[in-house]
């Protein structure tokens, strides 16, 4: 394992949602789930994650915050999408507003199914991810080796 | 010079960071254990900055690596000069080198966040700047040397004279090691209102760099403390050793039991903590004649 | 050393006359040259002899200059009916008064034997008058010309003005290597003088009150100055500077001129309750703040303090100068947090940095007045190139407000790199003041003066706060700023940037300058030399200030990064300069400064010290005459 999937650090934005997923997320920070056990920290800056963690779906005025906030983000990098609107919009995809999933802006790479995700699944979710953290950051680190293009 | 003075500034260059990282480690754990929690393993601060090493190389601007490098380097410099002996206003001045150049680094992002964060620590400088110069003095009132290598082969305990200065470096302390109620500029853990405040354009090995410097610093500030203990025996190495990390323990202890308070509040305390403490402990020293 | 004093006076005389612009600016840069020239030769030549008099062996100049005096006391007094500023005719009335009873009381019987002399001390002064000075009036060719480019229709009174400058250049030397104290007291008044019509140059209503709030305090600090030689003459039958020394530290009863001599400093220096004529002199053009504040006139105030230390310390005129000294660091530092015009910061750090030169000098050790000296020559340095970055910058951004600064690092970048050298020389090591600033704390505490030793903890605390929020607004890299350098005149680039060289290599030599100008000089004046920080720091100092310059050049080698947007919660609009707000509407970032008004308000703190130091000297030297009348103790 390498020092990147011990030490995913994430942030967390809510879309269009009713709030159960993001009060889930944030129960993982408790004591009965203690999510720093993995060495994960709840940051509020992208600058700091790795692991962009979305509740809710995608809308017309929140679609540029997403896909600035995955902007700002450095690679290696990954995004969850927690509970089912994140994944799909979920009841409300057909409002006159939403989009739809996260992935309708940005590339998702880890689904957490649910309304509203349990935060056993979310931390599974997360876990998910960190497999993927891994391959991605040998990506950066071979294209690295290789020099700029 | 003798030969320690040499042997303590090469230990404290390359196992500053070691202890750091197991004193910031430990330091999650504790604050775990407070809260009921289990908390990350204790080496967890060296899986930080070791990530943060092998991040995407990115910035905001083509300056600010560059002042963040300069605060480690001063910091550094700051724990050599202070392990080998030197004299302490000196180390002090060094130190708020390495600060200064920390809020500059800030400062030249010039994001509102990061802007707020750097102001507040500048008002925490000026908050804690009087006691730690008290410090230095009162400790040169009591041996009669600014050096911190006649200080601690003294032949006598520091903190037998010096009990209201020792009590004020602890209350300030707590906004060296960035520990609630004082933690206005920057903190560890998440908070919404800050962002991240001085850290929050820093990112992948700025911020790594940030974090090595903060592993130095808190060895430094320890040694601070233990300093008051040393008299030149072993019993006082010994002592001054164990009782810097109960205080260390002890701001854990403040970090969990409070909420952050305003600027005003931490301006007027530590104001008032060194004009009573410092400036008190001073002038009985001078009215007994040390 | 007469040249010294003489030249100038040539040089104005002939500017005066000249009309053309091309030549007054080659004529006053070869006087420059010459002056700068001639003090660094005297200093170099008088270098390691101590004190050495000079009998000039003219008897025909003191009566020359008495007369000189009544005419500017009759020019002052018609000035003050005209401008209906009374308390300045009376007072010019009155001290012309003094000096003619002086004269023709006891002037004739008192012969003064050496009238000029120089020491270490005076050759110092003569390097930061020659040097500095000079080089401020170079920067003031570009300054005026562009000035006149902002408001062609002024009429050029560019004349008037480097007469002036170059008087007043010719007054200090003679201040500083004066060794009768009827000729101090004569260049005493001409700086005044000169400083009154310079303040009042624009001829704004502003600049006219100011400039006479400035007369009438020097006026009064000349007063004190005329009774303390009149009081010399009766007391002890001198008029000479370095017997008045020698009697002093013999023992004999000279607490009362001595207070006075620094009252009249203290005033001179713009100690507290008198600040405000200095910070009113910021109505000026910006090279006069500058030679007002480096090298000239406040200079002389902290001069006249530290050449009386010897006989300072822990007596009435000592504890006098001492705390004034040191209420007035704290305060005026406080002070300057809250102002948010760039000049009135440097106004404040000006006031409050002498007061610190001032309680050093008023602590009398030998210690202590090798941290003043240090002080002097860094202050004179780094506050001469803060004035001239300012005024520059005021030129080309319009403004003169901190706030304004935004993003000059992207706008000017040459300016704003000898700007953040000029910022940083003041508070962070290891740059010449604070290592001054550390040699007058140790020098307070061995001195075992614990409100001295708060005074300079709390106010370095809060020196760090307001250059801090300054450096920061300057190191700010704003996005999409046109680079508008081009507009700034090459006068004023030789002379800034030659004065932040100067400023970084007296860093790099601080041992050097230490051990083979500073201490011998110390030694003249006390005997015997300690010094609070050893050398082995100061070759510390020296080293870190080494690394500081090369750590640049190893770090900006190559830097291919990717540069992201600064975060502003993921509505950054692209540019680094707005946001989307509410409603899609685009909100432009303006980042401020705090000013802790209602903390360090400028009436709050001034008010205070205006009681504390007021009160201060009016019972002190109501004690001393008390004593001086004959009065037990």
């Amino acid at each position: 394992m390498s020092f990147t999937t011990r030490s995913p650090w994430l942030i967390h934005y809510d879309g269009s949602s009713c709030n159960g997923c993001d009060i889930e997320v944030l129960a993982c920070l408790t004591p009965m789930y203690d999510i720093e056990r993995f060495g994960i920290i709840h940051t509020g800056n992208p600058k700091h994650a790795d692991i962009f963690l979305v509740t809710g779906s995608v809308n017309e005025q929140n679609a540029p915050v997403i896909k600035q906030i995955y902007g700002e983000m450095l690679e290696p990098k990954v995004v969850i999408a927690v509970g089912i609107c994140a994944a799909s919009g979920g009841v409300f995809r057909r409002c006159y507003n939403v989009m739809g999933g996260i992935d309708k802006v940005i590339p998702v790479d880890v689904y957490v199914p649910g309304c509203a995700a349990r935060p056993e699944a979310i931390i599974d979710g997360v876990v998910k991810g960190l497999e993927i953290l891994e391959r991605k950051r040998e990506d950066v680190e071979r294209s690295r080796k290789e020099g700029p293009k | 010079m003798e030969l320690f003075q040499i042997i303590s500034p090469v230990c404290y260059v390359v196992l500053a960071p070691l202890l750091g990282i197991l004193l910031a480690g430990s330091d999650r754990v504790i604050t775990a254990r407070m809260q009921r929690r289990k908390g990350p393993p204790v080496l967890q601060p060296y899986y930080d900055v070791r990530k943060l090493m092998s991040k995407e190389r990115s910035t905001v601007n083509g300056v600010q690596e560059f002042y963040v490098l300069c605060s480690l380097i001063f910091m550094v410099v700051t724990g050599i000069m202070f392990f080998a002996g030197g004299n302490l206003l000196l180390v002090v001045f060094t130190l708020t080198l390495s600060a200064v150049l920390l809020l500059v680094a800030a400062f030249s992002s010039n994001s509102p966040y990061a802007h707020i964060g750097a102001e507040r620590e500048l008002y925490l400088i000026m908050a804690y700047e009087p006691m730690v110069l008290f410090t230095a003095i009162g400790l040169y009132v009591f041996s009669g040397s600014f050096d911190v290598y006649d200080i601690a082969t003294g032949g006598t305990m520091p903190i037998l004279y010096l009990l209201g200065i020792f009590a004020g470096l602890v209350f300030i302390l707590t906004m060296k090691l960035r520990k609630s109620p004082f933690d206005l500029g920057s903190s560890h853990h998440a908070h919404q209102e800050l962002v991240k405040g001085t850290t929050t354009e820093f990112s992948g090995r700025t911020l790594a760099m940030v974090e090595v410097m903060h592993w130095y610093e808190n060895i430094f500030l320890l040694g601070l403390v233990a300093l008051f203990f040393f008299d030149g025996t072993l019993l006082g190495y010994a002592l001054g050793t164990a009782l810097c990390i109960l205080v260390y323990v002890f701001e854990v202890l403040i970090d969990n039991s409070f909420a952050r308070m305003k600027w005003q509040t931490a301006l007027k305390s530590a104001w008032l903590v060194a004009l009573v403490l410092g400036v008190g402990n001073i002038a009985v020293l001078f009215a007994f004649g040390g | 050393m007469l040249f010294l004093i003489l030249f100038p006076v040539l040089a104005a005389v002939v500017l005066l006359l000249t009309r053309n612009e091309k030549a007054r600016s080659i004529i006053v840069m070869a006087s420059a040259a010459t002056v700068a020239i001639a003090s660094i030769l005297l200093a170099a030549t008088y270098y390691g002899q101590g004190l050495v008099l000079f009998d000039v062996g003219i008897q025909s100049i003191t009566p020359l200059m008495f007369a000189a005096e009544m005419v500017l006391a009759a020019v002052l007094f018609y000035l003050g009916i005209r401008y209906k500023k009374y308390p300045a005719s009376i007072l010019a009335v009155i001290q012309a008064a003094l000096v003619a009873w002086f004269e023709y009381g006891i002037g004739h019987d008192i012969h003064a034997t050496n009238d000029l002399y120089i020491d270490g001390l005076s050759s110092i002064m003569v390097l930061i008058i020659g040097v500095i000075g000079s080089l401020i009036v170079v920067y003031a060719i570009g300054y005026m010309r562009n000035s006149r480019h902002h408001n062609p229709e002024e009429k050029d009174r560019g004349p008037w003005f480097f007469f002036l400058m170059f008087v007043f250049m010719s007054a200090m030397f003679g201040i500083v290597l004066s060794n009768n104290l009827v000729w101090l007291l004569f260049f005493w008044e001409i700086t005044t003088i000169c400083s009154f019509l310079l303040i009042g140059y624009t001829k704004t209503e502003k600049a006219i009150n100011n400039s006479f709030r400035a007369l009438t305090m020097n006026l009064l600090g000349g007063i004190g100055f005329a009774v303390a030689v009149i009081v010399i003459g009766y007391d002890l039958g001198i008029v000479e500077m370095d017997r008045l020394l020698e009697m002093g530290a013999a023992g004999a009863a000279v607490m009362l001129p001595v207070g006075l001599l620094a009252f009249a400093g203290i005033v001179k220096s713009a100690q507290m309750p008198f600040q405000s004529w200095l910070l009113g002199a910021m109505v000026a053009p910006t090279p006069v703040s500058a030679l007002l504040h480096s090298s000239t006139m406040v200079k002389a105030g902290v001069f006249i303090v530290i050449k009386m230390s010897p006989l300072l310390g822990m007596n009435s005129a000592g504890v006098m100068v001492m705390l004034v000294g040191g209420i007035t660091f704290l305060l005026a530092s406080m002070a300057a947090v809250s102002q948010s015009n760039a000049k009135r910061v440097l106004a404040y750090s000006t006031v409050a940095n002498l007061g610190l030169i001032v309680a050093c000098a008023g602590v009398g050790t030998d210690e202590a007045v090798w941290a003043a000296i240090m002080l002097m020559i860094f202050h004179a340095a780094t506050k001469s190139l803060l004035f001239q970055c300012v005024g520059t910058a005021q030129h080309n951004i319009g403004s003169g407000d901190i706030e304004d600064m935004d993003g000059m690092f992207s706008k000017m970048p040459r300016l704003a790199g000898l700007m953040i050298i000029g910022l940083v020389g003041m508070f962070l090591a290891p740059f010449g003041m604070l290592i001054s600033k550390w040699a007058a704390m140790a020098s307070f505490v061995d001195a075992e003066n614990i409100i001295l030793i708060t005074c300079v903890c709390f106010g370095s605390a809060v020196t760090v706060f307001y250059w801090g929020k300054w450096l920061g607004k300057m190191v700010a890299v704003v996005a999409g700023r046109e680079n508008i350098e081009k507009g700034v005149e090459r006068h004023e680039w030789f002379s800034t940037g030659t004065l932040a060289c100067l400023a970084v290599a007296l860093c790099v030599l601080f041992p050097v300058v230490s051990d083979h100008v500073i201490v011998p000089t110390v030694q003249t004046m006390f005997g015997t030399v300690s010094v609070a920080v050893s050398s082995s720091n100061l070759y510390i100092m020296s080293a870190m200030m080494v690394l500081m310059l090369l750590l640049p050049l190893l770090f900006f080698r190559k830097n291919k990064k990717e540069t992201k947007h600064i975060y502003m919660c993921g509505v950054n609009t692209g540019n680094n300069l707005s946001f989307t707000g509410s409603m899609g509407r685009e909100v432009s970032v303006s980042i401020r400064n705090r000013y802790m008004q209602d903390w360090f308000g400028e009436k709050r703190v001034g008010g205070i010290g205006m009681y504390v130091t007021a009160g201060m000297i009016v019972m002190i030297i109501a004690y001393s005459v008390y004593i001086w009348a004959g009065g037990a103790v």
